[in-house]
């Protein structure tokens, strides 16, 4: 055994009573470097080793607060400033919706933090090497034996005196623990590397198979490809190969109604204006006026758009000629156009088309004001007043 | 009946020995399985590839297979999810709320009950993420930074269930792992395989049952104990809020997360009480999982049964004092419109059936207690069919009135996912200590010092 370096000497005792006891004793002994391996935790061990309280409950108040933390403040990012999104009536901060998810990440955060620092902390990583491993004395402190090491690293240490000492305890056994001086990593070794090679070729392989093959494979793939005829692409279906086809003859769009007045220069007897002059209509007729028609003809009829001064001039709607129009002409014009004047009946349906007439018909009638307009006008103007 | 109350009832039954404990709980592992085991394990098998090939064809063809259409979008997917979460709170309370009461009996039955945790939360998540329909597209309700930049809805409770379930399988992971840790190193020192032993080498983390790591090991296990508390309550909470932060009449309900959490931990006891009555038969740990546990859960079973009848009469209440004419409807509609018989199986089996335990002869007798909690575990499932099914059924519009009806995928799934849980409990029974040794050893007779310690008087 002249190659191996003393670890400690270790006493075995079977009983809770005498491991609590003996415990206290190397306490007083002076010793320092010891330690007492129980198959269980021993009630009251702590105070006869004289061991701090744990300080492993801040390293879990720490991480919880920052799970808090963290997750309420990437919430408020995400729905507040990066993404602002109002869902269900609630605010951007709707601080009550965000409570459970940040409680989960307090927890989550916490309890990982609690093991893995009790792991690297306070266990100082895990030693499957350490000497007391596959000692007789580890075995029987496994079942129900209660075992007391004084490690030779204590600066009382004299082999004779220690032995000595625990002898005075009465335990059942003493023994010598040794280890080896030097120290074998069996992580290094050959083939532990394959393995993790071989893992690491596994792992990247399939990741790569299933990212770009397999998602593209059935039924992986569906929702990509469907069932459906696609206008830019070629269709099994016809006999001309064709994914994009004309309408079938005599297919009728939705909402389409016939024109019948197309192509005549007076239809004025098949169209007959069926709209009343209402307030509502003539408000309609005005945004619509406004909008399509102002442009060029001026927003009050007179021909003075920006247009004027182009050739041909867009004409006044106050001439005598426009004046004298039939209702139905001035909605055949607006349904085919006129000269350079196109068709707005893409623009305009059945209903706008009337009540830009009747608007039409308003912005003639004050331009060219007759003196009983004008006294009604006054007098409707009083009424207002006085009321 | 001369029973001495003013004395604590060993723990452990039958004056075993620490090194009894450890031989009687690492027996099976020792041991190759015999036929039994053979038989019980081809039958939860064929169960979970029953479940595999209904999955199989549900991925092929798509979720057209079930018999959920509208209006009732929610059905045995969502019903087996709720089911199987219920399943596993009663391991989290087990092992967490009972350690924290310092209940010393917990410890025969906790780790079972934590494994069961962790296969029954298995079998949860499974049905949400094939419920959508594209699993293999479920990364999206995780928050990662995306090419759409967009994010998930923090807001929703669909979201809510997310992260719960997702923290509450990791924490119970965890929690179960730590517990292991000397188990794997007691296993390490007993076993003479050397493939085992690298095994529990691997696992132990080089524990040497350190009295200094003691400390921090018992500090740990208290406080991922107190976090586990609060979280198992979460996390039915969370799977309420699933239905009652809708407007759905029968699931807008304030009631739902208490009612949830006590129906969870009902149902999770009536499965722990049925596996369990099994596992102490057959690998003889009728000393260590006695009688005393299984008339302790009973009365846990009893005691929160009579919660969840408490919040059905609370609901009808509601139902009616709120004034709410769809409220009202739904309700009466639940006990007595087209799903009345699931609404009256539930009633039976989860309130009027439990009432026997309150007769100590019924609840120390095996035949009586396994009748009772089967009905349990059935009129649990049937309740979060009810909930589900009967309340979307028949909504606000008469017009789009429905009646579900299951296919033969429905119940391929739900056959599965009891087959992949049991499957996981047979497996596990022969690797891993179904009792925590360490654990046990510290309650058993004469393990702990006496009361002076022994300092005093030596």
């Amino acid at each position: 055994m002249h190659n191996n370096k003393l670890y400690g000497i270790a006493a075995i005792f079977d009983n809770p009573d005498k491991i609590i006891a003996a415990a206290k004793k190397t306490v007083e002994a002076g010793y320092s470097k010891f330690d007492v391996n129980t198959p269980y935790p021993v009630h009251g061990m702590e105070k006869a080793m004289k061991l701090k309280p744990s300080k492993l409950g801040f390293i879990t108040l720490v991480f919880g607060l920052t799970g808090s933390f963290l997750a309420l403040f990437f919430m408020y990012w995400t729905m507040s400033l990066d993404y602002p999104m109002i869902i269900g009536g609630k605010p951007f901060f709707a601080l009550p919706a965000f409570i459970p998810v940040t409680f989960e990440v307090t927890v989550l955060l916490a309890t990982l933090a609690t093991v893995i620092g009790m792991i690297t902390f306070f266990f100082k990583f895990p030693e499957n090497h350490h000497p007391l491993h596959d000692t007789n004395y580890m075995k029987q402190v496994s079942i129900d034996k209660f075992g007391l090491v004084i490690e030779s690293v204590d600066k009382n240490f004299e082999i004779e005196k220690v032995k000595d000492f625990l002898n005075s305890l009465n335990p059942i056994s003493i023994e010598e623990i040794y280890y080896k001086e030097k120290e074998t990593y069996s992580v290094l070794e050959p083939r532990f590397l394959t393995f993790l090679f071989a893992i690491a070729l596994v792992t990247s392989g399939s990741t790569y198979f299933i990212l770009n093959k397999l998602l593209y494979m059935t039924p992986f793939n569906w929702m990509s490809e469907q069932l459906k005829l696609n206008p830019q692409k070629p269709s099994e279906l016809f006999a001309d190969g064709f994914g994009m086809r004309n309408p079938v003859k005599g297919t009728v769009a939705r909402g389409f109604m016939p024109y019948l007045a197309k192509g005549q220069n007076n239809p004025t007897e098949l169209l007959e204006n069926p709209y009343l002059i209402t307030e509502e209509n003539i408000k309609l007729g005005k945004s619509k006026y406004l909008t399509f028609c102002s442009p060029c003809h001026g927003n009050y009829g007179d021909g003075d758009s920006r247009l004027r001064g182009q050739f041909p001039n867009p004409p006044s709607l106050h001439s005598q000629r426009a004046r004298d129009f039939k209702d139905g002409m001035i909605y055949h014009v607006i349904v085919n156009g006129q000269n350079s004047m196109p068709s707005y009946a893409p623009y305009l349906n059945v209903e706008e088309r009337w009540a830009v007439v009747n608007y039409i018909r308003v912005l003639q009638r004050a331009k060219n004001a007759s003196d009983s307009d004008i006294q009604f006008v006054k007098k409707e103007n009083l009424n207002n007043a006085s009321n | 009946m001369n029973i001495d109350y003013s004395k604590e009832a060993p723990v452990v039954a039958g004056r075993l020995s620490l090194a009894e404990i450890e031989e009687l709980v690492a027996k099976p592992l020792d041991t190759k399985p015999d036929r039994k085991y053979f038989i019980a394990l081809s039958i939860a098998v064929s169960a979970l590839m029953i479940g595999a090939i209904s999955l199989g064809l549900s991925f092929y063809w798509g979720l057209g297979l079930w018999g959920n259409n509208q209006p009732i979008g929610w059905a045995f997917d969502i019903v087996n999810f709720v089911f199987w979460v219920g399943i596993g709170h009663a391991g989290t309370l087990i092992s967490a709320i009972l350690f924290l009461l310092r209940q010393k009996w917990r410890t025969g039955i906790a780790r079972f009950a934590e494994a069961m945790t962790i296969f029954a939360v298995i079998c949860a998540g499974l049905f949400p993420a094939i419920h959508t329909g594209r699993p293999w597209l479920d990364g999206y309700l995780l928050p990662y930074p995306n090419q759409h930049s967009l994010w998930v809805n923090f807001t929703s409770p669909l979201l809510w269930d997310v992260f719960a379930v997702s923290t509450y399988f990791t924490v119970s992971l965890v929690f179960w792992y730590i517990g292991l840790i000397p188990d794997f190193a007691t296993l390490r020192d007993r076993t003479n395989s050397k493939i085992k032993k690298t095994i529990y080498s691997i696992f132990s983390l080089g524990w040497r049952h350190s009295s200094r790591h003691w400390q921090h090991y018992e500090k740990a296990y208290m406080l991922l104990a107190g976090f586990a508390t609060p979280l198992v309550l979460s996390v039915h909470t969370i799977v309420s809020f699933d239905f009652a932060v809708s407007i759905l009449p029968g699931w807008h309900t304030t009631i739902f997360p208490p009612y949830f959490v006590a129906g969870a931990i009902f149902s999770g006891f009536a499965m722990v009480v049925t596996v369990l009555v099994f596992v102490r038969k057959v690998f003889n740990l009728e000393n260590i999982i006695t009688m005393d546990h299984l008339d302790k859960m009973n009365k846990v079973i009893l005691a929160t049964g009579m919660m969840v009848g408490y919040a059905y009469g609370m609901e009808f209440f509601i139902a009616w004092y709120s004034g709410v004419q769809a409220e009202q409807f739904v309700f009466v509609n639940r006990a007595f419109g087209p799903y009345a018989w699931a609404y009256w199986i539930m009633v039976s089996c989860n309130v009027i059936f439990p009432q026997l335990f309150w007769f100590r002869k019924f609840r120390r007798s095996i035949p009586v207690m396994m009748v009772i909690v089967i009905l349990v575990n059935v009129g649990m499932w049937f309740e979060r069919f009810v909930i589900t099914v009967t309340s979307l059924h028949r909504d606000f519009l008469p017009s789009s009135w429905g009646y579900y009806v299951p296919t033969l995928y429905d119940f391929g799934l739900l056959i599965g996912s009891f087959g992949l849980f049991f499957t996981l409990v047979i497996l596990f029974t022969k690797t891993l200590p179904v009792v925590s040794i360490s654990e046990v050893k510290a309650v058993a007779e004469g393990a702990q010092p006496s009361h002076h310690g022994g300092v005093v008087n030596a």
